[in-house]
């Protein structure tokens, strides 16, 4: 019962989507949104879990306090900050330090607490206690200071001006310089790996140095342009042309498989 | 520009330079940074799912009294079984849905899209009335198009591995792994095109929005200006500066002590 | 050890560094290279270029920081070019990160609009772009597959309301605008897989034009949709950026950027070549032995 339900199910909705493409129904298309609609509800959740084992694997780290425990912290407390940042709004011109009070109070309380249930016998008490009394300033502080407020039901939060400050500042320098590193990796690599040794590598090696020289300036530049420009539109289209078919009909008998039900991978073990 | 957004700016510049610094090796500042990422951008985006998806799609519609939406609320907190060993197989459900739903949407879409529409663009009749172009290597000439069809065939027949690649069949095969090869290297050519241009951006950046403005002493449009710009900018190199000297002086340490530097000197 | 095989082994920091010292002077220096206009990225150009004021043109942001150094051009390019030529545009963004981007994008794009400009001989005043008028932001929905497809029927069944939580309904710009028949085009600005399902999904169901604008990653493996007219424009990476903004004659960091291109792929190709000859000398020795 407990794999078979779930082939049944696979079964059912996709051929009843296979079905609503050749029947596009009035009534067919009602019940067709209604689907996407609570398929991408349920996939919300799903992502969810994901962030749970992010928590979960920091812990541990954290806990074992193996070299470099320290960092796994800095994780959590950035990923606290920014989820506060994101459900609450603060008011334009008010000072920022209550603000910024309370998000010292709550990450005291949140490392408290955590010390208080997984800590020693011997104080965890003592840390349960002082984390339920910083809970308590935490709660004060957001409900009498003024110059912010909670917003679960709003998106306010999305324009709160430190959560884009983070994205603006942190998170686009990080990511963007993180993937600009592959310039000097793939630099290391043409000069180490990239070799004439056959007939096809040195096809290769001609079609790239047409395409990376285009824009030379001069006449011969003009001629490398309208050459790369060749090379793109005929023979690498014939080659993308023939992968896109080739991962179109391999797409095509994946998604049939899985439909009636030969490939099971997808539902792990148990 | 004020001085709190050149401060952020700095912050920027501080930690665009901390994870280049791991192009020399492995540091705390790049540690930090790796980490500080993980760590915002899973914040980010559990807020982007609860006010973006969460609340518009499940929440808000509750609460105007769609109780149909209780359905996909629930078969979502399905998926939670997963923490559990012996409930696991209820989020099998779901799951199946979601799979069920995205197999069936795919398989007739990719079907003509991927597949039909390419081989129609493929067989379309080859221009013999100007087989040799107009131009120099013109796209649209019969040469060119006849290119196209016997370049996809044979890199089709490269493809197919049911069959030994000998005799003609290995000879059709062979050219198609040679377009396939030019094709590969267009796409190495752009690929290096586009891995420069990602570092090019981030010279901009610390050049254009940070050292500019902190340099703009001559711009007296700017009246936010003043000394702490250009203090800000000098203390993220000294940060990086006392770490190289730091960095130094370890490995002028490990060099007096052979046994350890010979396993180092590669 | 031969010259060659020391040459090979290198700490490849040193071959960073070379990278570094060349961008830098090639960046600090005074010289421009020429930008090739090709037919793929005209062709979209082209296209916003001959719509009516008023119409409305969609923009697929689906690409995160990792990719702003080439599509954040293209989109800062290609969105100006729109709100100077008075159209609407419909904003979303797929991919998890997006977003930010977009955020940053129309506050951006709106500061510039602020101040009056001449592009291409033509004078066009300054003007204050307004949320709900002259653009909206649908936000970010997961799962793009789905979501695309969804938009086909109409925008509210996934998007009930906007990014910043204004119901659709009360967006003076979507009053009347439910899918993607009510739009001119829709231009992708992707760097992964979320532009196949914009050609699957989108394209290949609903039937409207469709542009793709690139990193250089992908531009390669989406020639094929060109050829069979499934795309109808595309801007492969930072070059097809500043041809977008050589059109659009507003010149940003993608025409800039371009220069220093040159000298650094000039620097890969030396080292392509260094290691070639290294290594046909090793092979010449070889056989010799």
């Amino acid at each position: 019962m407990k794999r078979q339900i779930p082939l049944v199910i696979v079964f059912v909705f996709g051929t009843l989507m296979v079905i609503q493409y050749f029947v596009p129904h009035e009534n067919s298309e009602i019940v067709k949104g209604f689907l996407l609609d609570w398929i991408v509800i349920i996939g919300i959740f799903a992502l969810a879990l994901g962030l749970w084992s992010l928590v979960q694997v920091s812990i541990d780290k954290i806990n074992s306090r193996k070299e470099n425990w320290e960092y796994p912290l800095v994780t959590l407390i950035s990923l606290t900050v920014m989820i506060f940042f994101g459900f609450t709004s603060h008011a334009e011109d008010a000072s920022w330090w209550g603000y910024f009070l309370a998000i010292a109070v709550l990450l005291a309380a949140l490392w408290m607490l955590a010390q208080g249930l997984m800590g020693n016998a011997a104080n965890r008490n003592v840390k349960s206690l002082s984390a339920l009394g910083l809970v308590i300033v935490f709660s004060l502080l957001a409900i009498f200071d003024g110059s912010w407020e909670f917003k679960f039901y709003t998106a306010e939060g999305l324009t709160n001006q430190m959560f884009v400050h983070f994205f603006d500042y942190i998170m686009i320098p990080l990511q963007a310089t993180m993937f600009a590193l592959l310039a000097f990796f793939i630099t290391s690599a043409s000069y180490r790996a990239f070799r004439a040794r056959n007939l096809l590598a040195t096809l290769l090696l001609i079609s790239a140095l047409i395409v990376m020289l285009r824009f030379t300036p001069g006449p011969w530049g003009e001629y490398l342009a309208k050459t790369s420009s060749w090379v793109m539109n005929v023979p690498n289209l014939a080659a993308q042309r023939a992968i896109v078919i080739g991962i179109g009909l391999g797409i095509v008998a994946t998604a049939l498989k899985v439909i009636l039900g030969i490939e099971r991978g997808y539902m792990g073990k148990g | 520009m004020e001085f709190t957004t050149f401060l952020w700016t700095t912050v920027a510049a501080f930690l665009t330079l901390a994870v280049f610094s791991f192009l020399y090796k492995d540091n705390p500042m790049y540690k930090f940074a790796e980490h500080l990422f993980v760590g915002v951008s899973a914040g980010y985006f559990v807020i982007i799912l609860w006010h973006g998806a969460l609340v518009p799609n499940l929440f808000k519609k509750l609460a105007d009294g769609d109780w149909w939406y209780f359905v996909p609320g629930i078969l979502g907190v399905m998926m939670f079984a997963r923490f559990f060993k012996k409930s696991s197989w209820i989020s099998r459900w779901p799951l199946a849905m979601y799979i069920g739903i995205s197999t069936g949407l795919a398989i007739p879409l990719e079907m003509a899209n991927r597949v039909n529409r390419q081989l129609w663009a493929m067989m379309e009749p080859i221009n013999w009335s100007s087989f040799w172009g107009e131009r120099y290597l013109d796209i649209g000439s019969g040469y060119s198009e006849l290119f196209i069809f016997v370049g996809t065939v044979s890199a089709l027949v490269y493809f197919f591995f049911s069959k030994a690649h000998t005799g003609a069949f290995g000879a059709v095969a062979k050219f198609g792994i040679w377009t396939l090869m030019l094709g590969f290297g267009a796409s190495f050519g752009f690929t290096v095109m586009a891995r420069i241009s990602l570092f090019i951006n981030r010279i901009q950046y610390l050049d254009i929005n940070w050292g500019q403005t902190a340099f703009n002493a001559a711009d007296t449009s700017n009246v936010n200006y003043h000394a702490g710009f250009q203090a800000l900018f000098w203390a993220v190199w000294l940060i990086f500066l006392v770490y190289a000297v730091f960095e130094y002086k370890k490995y002028l340490s490990n060099k007096d002590k052979p046994s350890q530097a010979a396993g180092t000197s590669a | 050890m031969n010259f060659f095989s020391k040459l090979m082994q290198l700490d490849r920091r040193w071959v960073y560094l070379l990278l570094v010292i060349v961008c830098l002077t090639a960046y600090y220096s005074d010289f421009t290279v020429p930008t090739i206009v090709e037919d793929e990225t005209k062709a979209i150009y082209d296209f916003i270029e001959a719509l009516e004021p008023g119409e409305i043109i969609f923009v697929a942001v689906d690409y995160d920081p990792s990719s702003q150094a080439e599509l954040h051009p293209m989109t800062y390019a290609l969105v100006e070019h729109a709100f100077r030529k008075d159209l609407k545009v419909i904003f979303t963004a797929l991919s998890q990160n997006g977003p930010g981007m977009v955020d940053q994008a129309i506050r951006d794009i709106t500061d510039s609009l602020k101040l009056p400009k001449t592009y291409n001989g033509i004078f066009y005043e300054g003007k204050d772009i307004v949320n709900g008028i002259d653009y909206t932001f649908l936000g970010y929905k997961p799962y793009y597959a789905i979501v695309i497809t969804a938009m086909g029927q109409d925008y509210r069944i996934l998007f009930p309301s906007d990014y910043y939580g204004t119901p659709l309904d009360s967006i003076p710009m979507m009053r009347r605008v439910h899918n993607y028949d009510d739009i001119a085009i829709v231009v992708d600005i992707s760097s992964g897989s979320i532009t196949d399902a914009w050609i699957s999904y989108g394209q290949g169901k609903f039937d409207f034009p469709l542009a793709l604008g690139l990193t250089g990653v992908m531009t390669a493996q989406y020639y094929p949709f060109l050829q069979s007219k499934q795309v109808m424009g595309l801007m492969g990476g930072l070059l097809g950026a500043a041809q977008y903004e050589q059109l659009a004659d507003n010149p940003g960091l993608a025409k800039d950027g371009m220069r220093v291109q040159l000298p650094a792929h000039l620097l890969i190709i030396l080292f392509i070549l260094i290691g070639n000859v290294g290594y046909l000398a090793t092979r010449y020795k070889e056989r010799k032995v």
